[in-house]
């Protein structure tokens, strides 16, 4: 410190002053042409985003004052917009500060300054990633990143079918919805049992699918079985039909006037057709029945492929220490297999925690189940649906989704950490 | 004698195993052929073979005075190839920077992708349909196709930068040496020598819009437009056992060609995927 304050000249502080006014500080600094694009820049984006970054501002705060003049959703949408302009804007300005503090100790420290041309080089190298970035960088922020804040503002806001624009203004409500969400009895008694059966089902259907996979891998891949690829073909069609047409076919067999399921297979064991479509029991059995139809091939292709990279002098050591069948299974197979199968496991789970294709297209989530607005078969996201669709309940809609999004990331993260690439520096 | 015997009852119980699967996973798909032959309108007193087969059905969804199903099929072709090239060209950019360049920034928009791909991005569907509707993308599918598109970079960009990450520094700066400057490096030294990755992404970023139903449920509302995901589903939920026949053919006609395709790229699937979990 001691040291640079030692410096005969103050540029620097000149310089970082100036440039309180984008520009102005590089100007100082005899960098005319630079100065005078940020001068340009600065005074371009207050001139076209003036009106924005005053609506949207005053917007999102008030969310509208009278009407039939204010719309709130459109104001809030604007306020979004003008804070995601601001903070581009602070980024350029931080940067503009951090230019001219630089540029301005460079002439402290009698260093020569780097001319135009090197300017152009200097921006060129270090824009490039920049520049090519900026076309999926742009899309990423209206289309996920603005969907996501948009959401998080709306939890904290009175949005249904009694507050809807144009008719009438929203407001913010603070964290109400939360509130009504565990103390109103409907909400919560609905919550929570769409909850457990959120994870009731998470666990099952993955777990079932995961077995299932992992012991076919198994037994195809012994040496004396014939017929391998005919094998392997038939177990990955599940996979390659698609999720949509093989769930709408299930909704089909399971049909309880016309289904195979009923009349077919149970009429010929001759045992009374079940209610598969109008008890909810039953209605959970065949979800997680199907769904472990549908998954298993993938974790059986996976599986397959470790199998085959597990080097046969493992079981060969093992057999010349008079090792049995079951201990080579489980000391070596076994965790060979979960040790390299473990990351995509877990995004099975998380896959099956929103698995709103499933649910919602064999039975719409239903049957109906009495005194609450989830059918007996919805989980939190086939449920977040229904209320935004059917019932306008979309700042509800929203809480739970944010409650969704906090179960969702604190449990990836839990698992991210656990990988490798998070601690490699250089890969980060 | 005893290890035979033992091999013998291993062997047996096996293919007994194998045996079953078979007959489970080949059960639904025979039935649906089945009911897509079946002469008439619901299937009441119908068996699996069929006793007088016909293409009926077939015809019907050609015709497009009657269906809309070849709409849906172009529409589904169309917004998946498109998604598929988009992605292509926006991830191989990002990806390459990430891997390629230490710049400002980088490591916080890594862990914000990292935690974005968490998020399904069907989750913000209430700001989807709303900003839909307030865009007028609403029923377009160019916004179906923006959303799909931004959607799949945040995965599909770790998963090539793992990728990107396994080729050699020393190319790119042999090149640079050799004077190539930043674009000429990147189609054609480093991205000929990513071509299996940029297969993986571009079957994924093709399968995912095929499958989507809850957003294309969302945004589009005109039946033409429909994809068949939602169409599909439109169809049998309108009048549920009294198409199904037709139904039966519409999705025996779009498992069929869709298997196939997916049966002969299985192995870029299963090592695509492998590759982005070790190294993601």
């Amino acid at each position: 410190m001691s040291a640079e304050l030692s410096y005969p000249t103050k540029h620097r502080r000149t310089a970082l002053l100036l440039s309180l006014i984008p520009g102005l500080g590089q100007l100082y600094n005899k960098q005319f042409l630079k100065g005078g694009a940020f001068l340009v820049l600065a005074a371009a984006f207050i001139y076209v985003f003036k009106d924005l970054l005053n609506i949207g501002l005053w917007g999102i705060v008030t969310l509208g004052e009278e009407l039939p003049r204010d719309h709130s959703i459109f104001l809030l949408v604007y306020g979004i917009l003008a804070i995601i302009v601001v903070v581009f804007g602070l980024g350029f300005y931080a940067f503009n500060l951090r230019d001219a503090f630089k540029t301005g100790r460079m002439r402290d420290q009698n260093e020569p300054l780097s001319t135009v041309k090197e300017q152009y080089h200097n921006l060129v190298d270090n824009g490039f990633p920049y520049l090519i970035m900026t076309p999926g960088f742009l899309l990423l922020i209206f289309v996920v990143v603005f969907p996501i804040i948009f959401v998080i503002l709306l939890a904290f806001t009175n949005y249904d079918l009694y507050h809807s624009p144009p008719a009438k203004l929203v407001d913010w409500v603070g964290i109400k919805n939360f509130f009504d969400i565990f103390e109103i009895d409907i909400w919560r008694q609905t919550f929570f049992g769409v909850l457990a059966w959120t994870l009731v089902w998470t666990f099952c259907a993955t777990t079932l699918q995961v077995a299932l996979g992992i012991f076919l891998a198994i037994i195809v891949n012994q040496k004396d079985v014939k017929g391998k690829a005919i094998i392997r073909t038939v177990f990955i069609l599940p996979w390659a039909v698609p999720a949509f047409v093989s769930i709408l076919v299930f909704a089909g067999m399971f049909n309880e006037s016309f289904g195979a399921i009923n009349r077919d297979i149970l009429g010929f064991l001759h045992i009374n057709g079940l209610p598969w479509m109008t008890e909810k029991l039953y209605t959970r059995i065949a979800l997680i029945l199907i769904q472990s139809w549908l998954g298993f091939p993938f974790i059986f292709a996976m599986t397959t492929g470790v199998l085959q990279s597990i080097p046969d002098e493992l079981y060969e050591a093992a057999t010349v220490d008079g090792a049995s069948s079951f201990q080579k299974f489980k000391s070596i197979t076994l965790p060979l297999v979960l040790f390299a199968t473990a990351p995509i496991l877990i995004t099975q789970y998380t896959f099956n925690f929103n698995n709103f294709n499933i649910i919602y297209l064999f039975n719409g989530g239903g049957p109906a189940e009495p005194g609450q607005n989830a059918g007996g078969t919805d989980i939190l996201i086939s449920w977040i649906y229904r209320l935004t669709m059917s019932s306008a309940e979309y700042s509800k809609a929203a809480s739970i989704t944010l409650l969704l999004s906090i179960i969702v990331i604190s449990a990836a993260l839990w698992q991210f950490k656990r990988t490798k690439s998070f601690q490699e520096e250089d890969m980060m | 004698m005893n290890i035979k015997r033992q091999k013998f009852t291993r062997l047996t119980l096996t293919y007994l195993v194998i045996l079953a699967m078979f007959v489970i996973i080949l059960y639904p798909l025979a039935w649906i052929i089945g009911s897509s032959f079946n002469p008439g309108q619901s299937l009441s007193g119908s068996t699996i073979i069929p006793k007088n087969a016909s293409l009926i059905h077939y015809k019907e969804l050609f015709n497009t005075a009657k269906s809309n199903y070849v709409y849906w099929y172009l529409n589904s072709l169309k917004v998946s190839i498109l998604t598929m090239i988009f992605t292509v060209i926006l991830v191989s950019l990002t990806a390459y920077s990430f891997s390629r360049y230490r710049f400002i920034g980088r490591k916080n928009s890594l862990l914000t992708f990292l935690i974005l791909q968490m998020i399904p991005n069907f989750a913000a569907l209430i700001a989807i349909y709303i900003l839909g509707m307030l865009t007028h993308l609403i029923d377009t599918h160019l916004g179906l196709i923006c959303v799909y598109v931004g959607g799949q970079i945040p995965m599909n960009t770790w998963l090539m930068k793992g990728y990107l990450d396994t080729i050699p520094k020393e190319l790119d700066e042999s090149a640079k040496i050799d004077g190539a400057g930043h674009l000429r490096i990147f189609f054609q030294i480093v991205m000929p020598l990513a071509t299996p990755i940029i297969a993986v992404v571009a079957l994924f970023a093709f399968i995912a819009p095929f499958g989507d139903f809850i957003i294309a449920s969302v945004l589009l509302r005109t039946e033409s437009k429909y994809t068949l995901a939602v169409g599909l589903y439109d169809l049998v939920a309108k009048q549920f056992g009294a198409e199904f026949t037709t139904f039966a053919a519409g999705a025996v006609l779009i498992a069929v060609p869709i298997a196939i395709l997916f049966l002969s790229f299985q192995r870029y699937f299963v090592s695509g995927l492998t590759a982005g979990g070790t190294k993601g």
